[in-house]
């Protein structure tokens, strides 16, 4: 199952259509990190409101998105996590640690629009 | 089998056969329907298909196959969801190092387990080393 990826303006925005296996999870990673440099993103926006389970290597993987991206010196939203998937990663022990997140894809885009200009600082705040 | 006729089985019994990464997919799905057929509020079949996800893919990672067995479950008037999860993989050789928070041979975030046992009402685990696991945990409805 391959999450599209929309470009829009300096931001990437994967969406999340269903289910993903952990295979579909690594691709994901994998592509983002490679087209957040191709198009010189400043922001990326993941969106998971399809997502009905985000378990621990979900969770690792999307972690390891937002500091591969910081790391290539954009900023990463996670954005739709829903309450009772919320709740069952709280449970489970899974933080997102050090991750941006987001109520749904317009609270994150006027996250990356507040921050757009001070990422350097935004990049301590985090810490 | 002697704790289901105890528990009270009170409908047939959901298997899912594990050896690939979609089937863990397709386990937590059957087990979030089941947990919504027995009346289970969202909450809870958020809970019961995370469980089923974390378990599932345990036997993928350590045993290549495995099982997902998916029961509802009935004890004293209250019911509930028994998930069994089992394999004649390698074993655990320490079950106490691995129900610890962020103990992991694989290179994961060593939260499967334990967050399970957090997640779910009951949890028993027995591993024989070079022999399989088995892991059975329930959530009952409150």
């Amino acid at each position: 199952m391959q999450v599209p990826i929309l470009k829009q303006g300096a931001y990437l925005i994967a969406t999340v259509q269903s289910a993903l296996t952990d295979e579909d999870l690594k691709q994901l990673r994998d592509t983002l990190v490679l087209q957040v440099s191709k198009v010189r993103a400043r922001g990326v926006i993941v969106d998971v409101t399809a997502l009905d389970v985000i378990d621990s290597f979900a969770t690792r993987t999307l972690r390891d998105v937002a500091y591969m991206i910081r790391l290539r010196g954009a900023e990463t939203v996670i954005v739709g996590i829903q309450p009772e998937v919320a709740f069952s990663m709280v449970k489970l022990g899974l933080t997102l640690e050090g991750v941006a997140t987001s109520l749904d894809l317009e609270e994150g885009l006027a996250y990356l629009n507040r921050n757009g200009n001070g990422h350097a600082q935004e990049v301590r705040t985090h810490r | 089998m002697g704790t289901l006729r105890r528990s009270g089985l009170i409908a047939d019994e959901v298997r899912v056969s594990i050896d690939c990464d979609s089937d863990v997919v397709s386990a937590r799905q059957k087990g979030r329907e089941l947990a919504s057929q027995c009346g289970f509020p969202s909450t809870d079949t958020a809970v019961v298909a995370t469980a089923i996800s974390e378990l599932a893919r345990n036997i993928v990672r350590y045993a290549v196959r495995g099982e997902i067995i998916l029961r509802l479950v009935q004890n004293n008037g209250k019911r509930g969801i028994e998930v069994v999860a089992a394999d004649d993989g390698p074993g655990i050789a320490d079950i106490g190092l691995a129900m610890q928070d962020g103990y992991s041979t694989s290179g994961g975030l060593g939260l499967g387990l334990p967050g399970t046992r957090r997640l779910m009402d009951d949890f028993e685990i027995t591993s024989d080393f070079g022999k399989g696991t088995v892991v059975t945990v329930r959530r009952w409805r409150r």
